[in-house]
């Protein structure tokens, strides 16, 4: 599975790099998202939503989270 | 509070707040500026001499204070630096000179335009476009880099440096120095500046509102999320400026304005495209530096250098228009920042 690191990216980098992994992604298909903050959680959350994918959010603790997206 | 609903509110008050602290005694138009408060700033401890625009505004103060403030206590003060400081400080400078030069940042081009100040509308089409053009900058790959986990004393210093302005404001002591006259003599009683400050840095902190964000996001990936603050923002400003009599529609005679309708635009373009290379409008690094973002806290200094330039250097606009020394700062701002971009983008590409 596909990884993203966006930890430490300003914002909207998270977004686009995340927006370059999903439009790859076939039905079905997931990729894993690194990020290292709050808002780029919100952020990236919200344009895979919206953008028709579901979302799992992994807190890995030590404010750093997983994002699992899968193209719906 | 990251809803729709946290949005609109952020964007009403500071719309109401910026329509209120004219009534309070700030200068018209100017209920709220970041790049004019961080230039009064400048002034003020001496870093220009500019003696109409010198005044310890405690509007930013209570910005930094008031995004320190609910950060620590949301558990999202993270102290994080070392993404391309250097070049972080030289395009503040220059969408600080930008600014300067259209005279007002996004949040008063948006407050400009609600008091009937139609030359807003050309700053408003150079803000669009530079935003527009610093996104394409970013999908292909421009990147300032990523920032990593700071000592976390670094987090405190501008805050720090905030509280101690703070108690120079309210002391007055000798070496501040305080404008005698014109817009810098203008404000509101320092309890009630420095009370919107913190609203506004905690809501503004709460629902990230940014001006070069709405566009961006809009653009990039089709989410009207954060510009809709910004139309909010318009809305409410508009509404005070109606009940308080304020709203004055036309282009000649507005405060603090020109009508060098193409240096209003070039300069809110310099300012849009270094705003979006830097992830975000003065507003939200002004936000972001109270909440431990050291590379936003260069991005401040920046902002306060870029300041002191404009107005020793004679680059910042006056009512009766932009000298040549501003044109020429704002076609080597534009010219130095795409260098900035197309290098960045470049050497990504190698890595």
């Amino acid at each position: 599975m596909l990884k993203v690191d966006t930890r430490g990216r300003s914002c909207p980098e998270p977004v686009i790099m995340t927006k370059n992994a999903v439009s790859d992604l076939k039905k079905g298909d997931s990729i894993k998202v690194l990020i290292g903050e709050e808002v780029a959680k919100e952020n990236v959350g919200r344009f895979a939503r919206n953008s028709g994918c579901n979302v799992e959010v992994n807190n890995k603790g030590n404010e750093e989270y997983e994002l699992l997206i899968t193209k719906k | 509070m990251n809803d729709k609903k946290g949005i609109i509110i952020t964007g009403a008050v500071i719309g109401l707040l910026g329509g209120l602290l004219v009534k309070f005694g700030n200068p018209a138009n100017m209920g709220i500026c970041v790049a004019c408060f961080i230039r009064d700033i400048a002034g003020s401890i001496g870093l220009h001499r500019a003696g109409v625009v010198q005044y310890l505004r405690p509007e930013i103060l209570g910005f930094i204070l008031g995004a320190f403030i609910i950060a620590k206590t949301k558990g999202e003060f993270k102290v994080t630096g070392g993404s391309s400081p250097i070049s972080r400080f030289v395009i503040a400078m220059f969408v600080m000179i930008g600014a300067l030069v259209f005279l007002g940042c996004p949040l008063r081009m948006v407050l400009r335009l609600a008091g009937g100040d139609w030359n807003a509308i050309l700053g408003i089409v150079g803000f669009v476009v530079g935003v527009l053009i610093g996104t394409q900058f970013l999908k292909n790959g421009f990147t300032l880099g990523r920032s990593y986990k700071v000592n976390k004393t670094s987090g405190y210093i501008l805050p720090g440096i905030a509280i101690l302005l703070l108690i120079f404001r309210i002391v007055r002591p000798g070496f501040i120095i305080f404008s005698e006259s014109g817009p810098g003599a203008a404000y509101a009683p320092w309890i009630i500046a420095l009370s919107a400050g913190l609203i506004i840095g905690i809501l503004a902190q709460r629902s990230r509102i940014c001006m070069a964000g709405g566009i961006r996001d809009l653009y990039l990936i089709k989410d009207s999320h954060l510009i809709i603050g910004f139309i909010s923002i318009f809305v409410f400003a508009f509404i005070v400026n109606i009940i308080f009599g304020n709203f004055d529609p036309g282009f000649v005679g507005q405060p603090a304005a020109h009508t060098d309708w193409l240096w209003n635009l070039l300069g809110m373009f310099l300012t849009g495209f270094g705003s979006v290379l830097l992830g975000g409008c003065p507003l939200r690094q002004t936000i972001l530096a109270g909440e431990g973002n050291t590379d936003s806290v260069v991005t401040f200094i920046g902002y306060l250098v870029g300041a002191a330039i404009a107005h020793n250097f004679g680059l910042a606009a006056s009512g009766s228009g932009v000298g040549f020394a501003g044109k020429f700062a704002v076609i080597f701002g534009i010219i130095i920042v795409t260098v900035i971009a197309l290098s960045s983008i470049k050497y990504n590409k190698m890595a």
